[in-house]
């Protein structure tokens, strides 16, 4: 069972420069119609934290899905 | 990893921050404080000095110990502090312009006293926050507000110029790579001496609009495009090399600190006493 991994945008942080959207391998996030990036297929996120450790903004967060076993 | 120590150690009263999307000072803050929380560094312990400019700003974003100085005399202000209390881990963060025009002095001679502070320069070719101005640091042939025909004369090479001054961690690298950052950042810290840490990040909207690389993006890629690793370097030619940004570390060396030398003065003078 492959990991799954929450990605979270704070939207009143983020300025929208697209850092995120180019580093990211899987396509993750997205622009929005308000130029705010969105995560549009969280479920494709193999959390290498690009796209965090990229952030100028400090407004993208991932995190792990802890499962219940 | 913005994670709950990432932020305590942020004045999020003040974000979003004044900085341009998708600046690099962004990201190098952002290293600075994963790496002083992998070190598990104390708020009361750390200061964090900075000079004038847009990337002296930083020291307002953090929450420690802060001290946002005149322009180029960061270094001095940090001396001081460091000479007072020498349990005190320093940080220094200082643009190309503070570091190595006006601060150009002070950066050299903080290299040859060997003093125990960790100097990350931020290096984005150009005085950003005044309006464009060409610095030392810009290259030969580039645009700026100054110079509309091109820079004429030669850049400085940051890591040859404090390596020749005598620090004892020299390193290199690009916000491309944010992960080398922390990495370096945290041995420069780690390291008992003068540490030297040039991260090239980019200033898109005065620098990057007049050299073809305009978005955050085009530097990135064009960051990644000509860094390339000092090991490989090695093995290239001047010629090949010209128009690259070597990133490594260069200089790792262990030498008296000027702190220690200063309290073995201080306890001679006071046993002849």
């Amino acid at each position: 069972m492959s990991k799954k991994f929450n990605v979270g945008v704070n939207s009143a942080w983020c300025k929208g420069c697209a850092l995120c959207i180019g580093v990211c391998p899987r396509s993750v996030l997205e622009m929005s119609g308000r130029m705010k990036s969105t995560p549009a297929r969280e479920g494709d996120c193999i959390g290498c934290r690009q796209c965090e450790n990229i952030c100028p903004d400090l407004a993208v967060t991932i995190k792990e899905v802890e499962e219940n076993v | 990893m913005p994670s709950a120590e990432v932020l305590s150690w942020l004045r999020t009263r003040f974000m979003p921050h004044i900085w341009c999307p998708g600046c690099g000072h962004g990201v190098i803050m952002h290293a600075l404080i994963r790496s002083l929380v992998g070190l598990n560094k104390d708020k009361t312990k750390t200061v964090v000095a900075s000079g004038i400019g847009c990337s002296s700003r930083m020291a307002g974003y953090i929450n420690a110990c802060t001290l946002h100085s005149t322009h180029g005399r960061s270094l001095a202000f940090a001396t001081g502090i460091k000479m007072h209390k020498p349990e005190l881990t320093v940080v220094d963060v200082m643009g190309d312009g503070d570091c190595s025009a006006i601060g150009g002095n002070h950066f050299i001679h903080a290299c040859r006293r060997n003093i125990d502070i960790t100097a990350i320069i931020m290096n984005n070719n150009i005085y950003g926050m005044t309006g464009g101005q060409a610095s030392p640091t810009t290259p030969v042939g580039a645009w700026a507000s100054t110079t509309p025909y091109g820079a004429v004369d030669p850049s400085f090479d940051l890591c040859k110029l404090a390596e020749g001054a005598g620090a004892s961690y020299v390193a290199r690298t690009t916000i491309a790579n944010p992960k080398q950052a922390e990495t370096f950042i945290m041995n420069g810290i780690k390291k008992k001496g003068f540490s030297v840490i040039e991260i090239i990040t980019h200033c898109h909207t005065q620098f990057g609009r007049k050299n073809d690389r305009r978005l955050p993006m085009d530097n990135y890629n064009y960051f990644k495009e000509v860094s390339v690793p000092l090991t490989k370097a090695k093995t290239m030619t001047s010629e090949e090399l010209v128009g690259k940004l070597v990133c490594g570390e260069f200089v790792d060396k262990n030498v008296p600190e000027y702190t220690d030398q200063y309290g073995k003065v201080i306890e001679r003078a006071r046993k002849k006493g």
